[in-house]
């Protein structure tokens, strides 16, 4: 197939095809990163700007090293370093950056649809980092991907999504791949961090963790985020861990063959035991290595088709 | 200065009117109205409105005029012109413009600027308290005195069920109706539906029952202290069961709602355009239904504008970041008429809605096509088609969802106090 869109603003917008497509690409460019060069020119010349309003480590240094090992130039602008201490609005920063021609611009904000905005307005390729409680779809990707890796299908599975789905973007791009796929999506979580209408979306909810991962292919496990208020959706942070706190006894009663995920940054002890996150069935770091090669995928796709 | 407008299908609600009828309007006053006005004074400015509909001039209940204090998003001046342009001839502002109308100062300052600069009649709404603060009644009989037609902290509930008791039996020396606007604040703080789609989006959102908690208290009160009440910009189908449960027992509960409310659904923030961020916010489709039930059966009393202007700039920026309010002068009358072409209300029960219920909450004189009444009276063609362009708004607020939208229905002429204030036959 060929690859038409001009920015990745969301899972939701993409078909199964144009997901298999990513994934096929980036398998193609996993070995890139095992090579003692890790380098290839496919994007020589090309410039990408990553534009980050919240913090971030894992995303932000992903989408630097995948543009890199293209050979793409990338700037990196976090909001303590932009202009937006002193003012500046969004859009103002964005038409700046664009007139420097960058050809995309990887963006996280804490506002959903601020990515939408700016690919209204400019013409550089738009990447969505992140936006607040909307979506995060390199993320559903490189989980997609992982998925697929570890368990040689992404249909058909018993996925649980555990934790504060209601402010969380990386439930959100999950549940739109794995539904599309066809998956049987269970979210947990407190009532409290389970937004409403989420049935419409053909998941299932279970509020406890453990009638949730029995027999469970995949659990997802979500951190609180603390910085959209979710420590206020439940009584305290021991309590939440005493509920929906992932131990082993749980991870038994999942499928033999279960892996246990999670975006980062983890609270160790909290949404999930030491046991667990370093155990065998964790795939925590294989994850972080698959967004690498999932990232290069997207860029590759969006500015790298002609040169 | 005589003028006779002919040949025009005049609509009365009031008078029940409905046929082909010369109105001869004389000074500010209407003057005769018959079947055929052959014999005129010379001098008597002649407009044709053949083909089209003549009716009584519309009152809108709740609007912005922004001034004072934000006359960059709108003045008196742009605002009531296009009012004007829309088919308005009397607007209600509210209070919270800067300083807020909570005192005869200021209501004495909308009046007058009303007077010199107006397109329509102005009539101002004070503030039930001093701020908009909730925390002290603001002075409503000086504010009375100098000419407001009701009280409202629109806005924001008054907050504090006591105090809403207080403003409604204090008001009562008055007869001044009470108008509500029903949040929640602690169950909104969001800035669209919460439902399907703003699981979608992911945008913060506002639950039904933020409106719907405070109309039920509202209510409770101005029943126990047996006060008229009228509640604002109703939304959700909640409120609608609400005021219609109550009303069968309690005859002094009006309610309006706005054209965007019946018009459009929280699938539109989907796109995270701005101008579809208000207050109420865009509700589900069940709501919109439940809305038009409610227009159809009675229930809802009123179509009112919420005319809330923004400069450009408080709107181009993030969703969660916009301002909220329509700029809904201009797109008012076309979007009501979509009511009458859907079948929810004939043409008379729309105009009743917009002219004769208002005046009835008002307590105006307005609103009726009858000798001896003023001259407010609009011609308007109920087919034509025409495309929303923000740019050609009268209104310094550019902030609608409907640009670019063709919409049937458009006002053609408003006379006011026999004025030709808009005249585009």
């Amino acid at each position: 197939m060929n690859w038409k869109r001009k920015d990745l603003l969301g899972i939701r917008d993409l078909s199964k095809e144009e997901m298999l497509f990513i994934l096929d690409t980036a398998e193609s460019f996993k070995d890139i990163s095992k090579r003692e060069i890790k380098k290839v020119p496919t994007l020589r010349g090309k410039t990408v700007i990553t534009l980050f309003y919240e913090p971030s480590t894992r995303t932000r240094t992903s989408f630097e090293i995948a543009a890199k090992r293209l050979s793409a130039d990338t700037i990196n602008i976090s909001s303590s370093t932009s202009s937006s201490t002193k003012g500046e609005s969004l859009k103002d920063t964005a038409r700046n950056l664009e007139s420097m021609r960058p050809d995309a611009i990887v963006i996280r904000h804490g506002m959903p649809g601020a990515p939408h905005m700016l690919a209204r307005i400019l013409d550089s390729c738009i990447i969505n980092g992140g936006d607040g409680s909307h979506e995060h779809p390199t993320q559903a990707l490189l989980d997609l991907f992982t998925i697929r890796d570890k368990k040689g299908r992404i249909e058909g599975l018993k996925v649980v999504i555990v934790g504060d789905i209601a402010h969380s973007r990386v439930a959100r791009s999950n549940i739109f791949s794995l539904r599309n796929f066809g998956n049987d999506v269970i979210c947990c979580g407190p009532p409290t961090m389970i937004p409403p209408h989420i049935e419409t979306l053909g998941v299932k909810v279970e509020y406890d963790l453990k009638r949730a991962v029995r027999n469970a292919d995949v659990i997802m496990m979500l951190r609180i985020q603390k910085e959209r208020g979710g420590t206020t959706y439940i009584p305290s942070t021991k309590e939440y861990s005493t509920l929906y706190g992932l131990g082993r006894d749980h991870v038994e009663t999942a499928r033999n063959d279960v892996i246990i995920m999670h975006p980062g940054p983890m609270n160790r002890g909290i949404e999930i035991s030491d046991e667990v996150a370093d155990g065998p069935s964790s795939v925590i770091l294989d994850q972080v290595e698959n967004g690498v090669a999932v990232r290069m995928a997207v860029l590759y796709l969006l500015i790298g088709g002609e040169a | 200065m005589k003028t006779l407008i002919r040949g025009g299908r005049l609509v009365d609600p009031k008078t029940s009117m409905d046929g082909r009828y010369d109105v001869l309007i004389d000074g500010p006053i209407i003057g005769e109205v018959s079947k055929s006005i052959r014999r005129v004074d010379d001098g008597t400015k002649i407009i044709d409105a053949s083909k089209r509909i003549v009716a009584p001039g519309l009152i809108d209940v709740h609007c912005h005029l922004r001034e004072p204090g934000f006359e960059y998003k709108e003045t008196i001046r742009t605002g009531t012109t296009a009012a004007a342009r829309g088919g308005f001839t009397t607007v209600v502002c509210m209070a919270n413009t800067n300083p807020v109308n909570d005192s005869r100062s200021v209501t004495e300052f909308i009046v007058d600027r009303a007077r010199a600069e107006g397109a329509c009649k102005v009539l101002p709404c004070g503030a039930v308290t001093r701020g908009l603060k909730s925390e002290e009644l603001a002075e409503i009989g000086e504010m009375f005195e100098a000419g407001i037609v009701a009280i409202s902290d629109d806005g924001r509930s008054v907050r504090g069920a006591g105090l809403l008791r207080k403003a409604l039996e204090y008001a009562k020396i008055f007869k001044l109706p009470v108008i509500s606007h029903c949040e929640d604040e602690t169950l909104s703080g969001g800035c669209v539906h919460e439902g399907r789609a703003s699981l979608l989006s992911g945008l913060d959102a506002i639950p039904a029952i933020a409106e719907e908690l405070i109309a039920g208290r509202d209510i409770a009160i101005a029943r126990y202290v047996d006060a008229p009440l009228h509640l604002t910009h109703i939304s959700t189908a909640g409120s609608v069961e609400i005021i219609d449960r109550a009303k069968r027992t309690f005859r002094k509960i009006t309610c309006d709602t706005c054209p965007h409310y019946f018009t459009l659904t929280d699938e539109a923030t989907l796109t995270y355009d701005t101008n579809t961020k208000v207050n109420p916010p865009l509700r589900s489709q069940e709501d919109v239904s439940a809305i038009k039930e409610g227009l159809r059966k009675g229930t809802i009393d009123i179509i009112a504008t919420d005319h809330a202007p923004h400069e450009f700039t408080s709107k181009d920026v993030e969703f969660d970041l916009a301002t909220f309010g329509i700029s809904g002068f201009e797109t008012a009358l076309a979007l009501s008429l979509g009511l009458v072409r859907d079948g929810i209300l004939d043409l008379k029960g729309l105009l009743m809605k917009m002219t004769v219920n208002p005046a009835k909450l008002l307590g105006l004189e307005a609103g009726v096509i009858a000798e001896g009444a003023p001259a407010d009276i609009i011609v308007f063609d109920p087919d034509m088609e025409w495309t929303v362009d923000r740019d050609s708004f009268a209104s310094k607020g550019k902030n609608t969802p409907f640009h670019g939208m063709t919409l049937r229905g458009r006002n053609l002429f408003t006379m006011v106090d026999g004025r030709i204030v808009y005249n585009e036959l």
